[in-house]
């Protein structure tokens, strides 16, 4: 594996008062990797991620995200990574066309660019006819490969995906699963988000944050074979059991 | 079954129902008490429009700086200028300034009004029986100054009035004015029933949906629908606690009129309870059949906000007089309850009416109330849909 | 006796245009732990809502606790506990108030069945006099649960109870469960979680609004025809395509760690054929092994066989 790293995080924190939300947090992903970051509500997670993604300020530590420094280049990092959450990606009442365009747009994209690469997305997507229909219209599996697809239509270093496969149905799952690994393959970072364990077995890599703290960091394999279980749905249960912490 | 027995079964059932209920007003009570928006929009929103529209808007004056310039100091002009100070409306500074001195003292904005009598005033009077005056008022601040104008105008033909008998002649003196606003003198008493209406309807109404509506969001309505506990029985216990609140905040409205805005309730206070009780009745059969066509909280409030307060302001005849408005208008007007309101509240208030002077008003209010509290539970569904 | 009856039940929406339950029928026994397994959109909470006498259907009959969801509605509703899916309790009453308001709305009152909670509410009990908002997931759901069973309902209906919850209170939620089971109350329970279905006694496999199949979670598996292999290798992404590519593979999908991969053919060396075939890509660090198919496995060849 290309051992470049697209997001480096030193002892990185961050403070409410006295209450540690992150608590100096470590850690390295590489490219193309798919990293899972894992934690129960309340972990830290979230806040975690939104110094990644640029949107706050750590109190202390220090940390890149593609090569960008997250004190000072918020802007940069914005431009440089994708995101997609289960609850919200595409807007509803606006067409499958609408809204690449719109997304394009937000991320600077020229007009051309935005035709060139709309009309292939649609054309590998598979849907040409409906290019014109409302996202509303479309069956939840297709929703969310739209979706999926619309976060790295400016082709970003890194994707963050928020509990992205949380509900949908098995094979859809799958399907989803497969333009990850594609997107991976072809040098795009994944992290992962998620409290469900099953979406956890498919990151190269996990991270488990309990109270502040990254716990644990390995392969699901070695995890597992660190805490001689046989599911991670074991390995988070034997680790976030003892939290102190918990909340929405 | 024995009669007995069904008797005891519905005894039994009654009983629970009465402990449901208030069980339920007690829940609802907690709620409200630890919701500080609902606490803020429910008394802070009285207190807030009636300082506005009472204090702000007004056109109530008091002690008004008025100069005085009486170029013809007769009888007359001394008699007018006692009348003036008699009256709380103004301080009188009675400079002999120029007309250029008053003018400067408008720009300057140290003057307010002033009111000059021309040299000839009495000499006019007594010969020809006519004489002219002048007001000035400052017109950067329209309201308080039509008001000015009246308030000396109403003196002055006052006095007009008091001179013509004893006089025997018909005199008449002319201000360079004309009546132009607000014929019984007092402005913020015309407000009052007006934004009492508007609170009422706002506070009753958006608060009942929103209560419900945040039940079918949390998904706490279909744990009642599930339950034993009545579906109508669920709007008439949210109904309660609302119209207790109401009327505690219907009580501090009229405290703040009389006590902050010294309006004086003619008619029965207790009269004006009762109808207000009844109107808030309606609004809350409003509110009630509002939550039932929405689904979400904001719905809920922008019906309630906009689809009410707007038709309120306007039909309701307390901010633009409906005698102006086009047929249509008028019409609509009389479908409004807070229209009805408005007109009982100014009659028992400011009029001193008593019931027979308001039961018109008040069995049409009766009728809508009936109408809007049937169509409401009538149409809560039992089901979801 | 069965505790809950589903009889040939439809439900469209939107004037039939969107059907939500397509011809269900299914039974619950007395005392069972069932479980309606399926994603979102399959059809779950329409069930519940029919059987809670929430919504009328457009065909079929059903019955809960031996009463008709239409004729006896208001006897379901004195017998049923229901904990809705998006159900989340009044924020801004405590824990304590919460319950108390449930069991009085039920007619009851906490110390009349508290042997019935007593174990779940023991864990929130020191949290009394929280506010509902300011609690967890986890003990929000037990909370919930509490409520539910505050009138020692005969049957409990639990919509997705456990979704969005971490992994922790899952567990202990699952535990619960099977303690009340043995206090003889019938569950029916939903979920979207593959894995939860091992926890049920039976389940009923859910997609698109059909049952594709209603056993015992082992039956469900051992009904799966193929032997089923686990395999990957550095590049997952690559040997997932040239799997698929390649003429002897049946099926071949991503699956957590590694690739789920069947066979067209019943093969006696099926893990060398699939040896060969990674070793003819290039692939390196070959891991390929025979593998128990789960549930979920079930239900994506079940999917695939309804089309």
């Amino acid at each position: 594996m290309d051992e470049e790293k697209v997001i480096t995080c030193k002892s990185l924190s961050k403070k409410f008062g006295d209450f540690y939300a992150v608590n100096e947090i470590t850690f390295d992903v590489n490219k193309g990797e798919i990293f899972g970051f894992l934690g129960a509500n309340g972990a830290g997670k979230t806040t975690a991620m939104r110094m990644l993604c640029g949107l706050s300020f750590p109190s202390s530590g220090e940390a890149t995200v593609a090569g960008f420094d997250v004190y000072k280049q918020q802007e940069f990092i914005k431009k440089n990574i994708g995101y997609m959450s289960q609850k919200f990606s595409l807007y509803e009442n606006l067409s499958i066309l609408e809204n690449i365009e719109f997304f394009g747009g937000v991320y600077g994209l020229d007009r051309k660019e935005i035709k060139e690469r709309s009309g292939l997305l649609i054309q590998t997507l598979g849907l040409e006819k409906e290019a014109k229909k409302m996202v509303g219209e479309l069956p939840l599996g297709w929703k969310q490969k739209l979706a999926f697809s619309v976060a790295i239509f400016h082709r970003p270093k890194i994707v963050f995906l928020d509990e992205p496969t949380g509900g949908v149905d098995p094979v859809t799952r799958r399907q989803f699963w497969d333009m990850i690994y594609e997107a991976a393959a072809t040098g795009i970072t994944i992290f992962v988000t998620t409290h469900y364990m099953d979406e956890a077995e498919y990151c190269n890599r996990i991270s488990i944050m309990v109270d502040g703290k990254v716990e644990a960091l390995d392969s699901p394999s070695n995890l597992k074979s660190k805490f001689s279980v046989h599911s991670m749905d074991d390995v988070f249960y034997q680790l976030a059991r003892g939290a102190s912490r918990s909340a929405d | 079954m024995t009669f007995f027995t069904s008797w005891h079964v519905e005894r039994a059932d009654q009983q629970i129902n009465m402990k449901q209920l208030l069980a339920f007003t007690k829940k609802e009570f907690y709620q409200v008490i630890r919701d500080k928006r609902t606490l803020l929009i429910m008394f802070g929103l009285p207190i807030v429009q009636i300082i506005l529209f009472g204090f702000a808007l007004t056109s109530e004056v008091k002690n008004v700086h008025l100069i005085i310039s009486d170029n013809s100091k007769d009888v007359n002009t001394l008699q007018i200028i006692n009348k003036i100070k008699a009256s709380s409306y103004f301080s009188v500074d009675e400079s002999v300034m120029g007309y250029a001195d008053i003018e400067e003292a408008f720009k300057q904005g140290t003057v307010k009004s002033a009111l000059i009598f021309p040299s000839d005033f009495a000499k006019d009077l007594v010969h020809s029986g006519k004489a002219q005056v002048q007001i000035i008022a400052d017109g950067s601040d329209p309201n308080t100054a039509k008001t000015i104008v009246n308030y000396l105008t109403a003196i002055i033909n006052d006095y007009q009035a008091q001179l013509s008998p004893t006089v025997g002649l018909p005199y008449k003196i002319i201000p360079e004015t004309r009546m132009l606003y607000n014929e019984e003198g007092n402005g913020s008493l015309n407000f009052i029933p007006g934004v009492m209406a508007l609170i009422l309807m706002i506070v009753c109404t958006a608060l009942t949906s929103v209560s419900v509506v945040k039940e079918k969001e949390l998904g706490t309505m279909e744990i009642l629908l599930v339950s034993p506990f009545k579906p109508f029985m669920v709007l008439i216990s949210k109904a309660i606690p609302y119209l207790a609140l109401s009327i505690a905040n219907f009580t501090v409205i009229i405290l703040l009129s009389v006590y902050a805005l010294d309006v004086e309730i003619k008619g029965s206070i207790l009269l004006l309870f009762m109808e207000s009780i009844l109107f808030i009745i309606t609004c809350l059969s409003l509110g009630l059949l509002i939550s039932n066509v929405t689904a979400s909280q904001q719905t809920a409030l922008l019906i309630s906000m906009m689809g009410l307060q707007i038709p309120t302001l306007i039909f309701t005849g307390f901010m633009f007089p409906l005698e102006n408005m086009p047929w249509i208008f008028q019409a609509i007007s009389k479908i409004i309850p807070a229209h009805w309101y408005y007109l009982i509240v100014k009659s028992v208030m400011l009029k001193g009416l008593g019931f027979e002077g308001v039961w018109k008003e008040t069995l049409i209010l009766i009728g809508m109330t009936v109408v809007l509290l049937t169509v409401a539970l009538k149409n809560f569904k039992i089901r979801l849909s | 006796m069965n505790a809950v009856t589903v009889k040939n039940i439809t439900k469209t929406y939107d004037k039939g245009k969107v059907l939500a339950v397509d011809n269900i029928s299914f039974e619950v026994k007395e005392g069972e732990l069932f479980g309606l397994i399926g994603p979102d959109g399959a059809g779950k909470t329409s069930i519940f809502r029919i059987l809670t006498t929430l919504l009328l259907a457009d065909k079929g009959e059903a019955s809960v606790a031996g009463f008709d969801v239409i004729k006896d509605y208001q006897s379901i509703r004195n017998n049923v506990g229901y904990m809705p899916g998006k159900f989340s309790l009044y924020q801004d009453l405590t824990v304590a108030e919460n319950l108390s308001f449930f069991a009085t709305v039920f007619g009851t009152t906490i110390e009349a069945n508290y042997d019935l909670i007593k174990d779940i509410y023991d864990q929130i009990k020191p949290f009394s006099n929280r506010r509902a908002g300011k609690l967890s997931g986890g003990m929000k759901q037990k909370l919930a649960l509490c409520c539910a069973l505050i009138h020692k309902p005969l049957v409990l209906l639990l919509d997705e109870p456990t979704t969005g919850v971490d992994v922790v209170s899952r567990k202990e939620f699952w535990e619960m469960l099977k303690t009340l089971k043995k206090q003889g109350i019938t569950i029916l329970v939903s979920t979207p979680y593959m894995d939860e279905a091992n926890l049920c006694e039976r389940i009923a496999l859910l997609q698109k609004g059909k049952i594709m199949s209603v056993d015992t979670p082992e039956n469900i598996i051992k009904a799966f025809p193929y032997t089923l292999y686990g395999a990957k290798s550095d590049q997952i992404y690559k040997l997932l395509n040239d799997l698929r590519l390649n003429g002897q593979v049946e099926s071949c999908y991503a699956f957590g760690e590694f690739l789920h991969v069947t066979l067209k053919e019943k093969q006696e060396n099926g893990k060398k054929i699939l040896r060969v075939i990674a070793e003819q890509n290039g692939h390196s660090n070959i891991w390929i092994e025979e593998i128990k198919p789960g549930i979920e496995d079930s239900f994506i060849l079940l999917s695939g066989e309804q089309g």
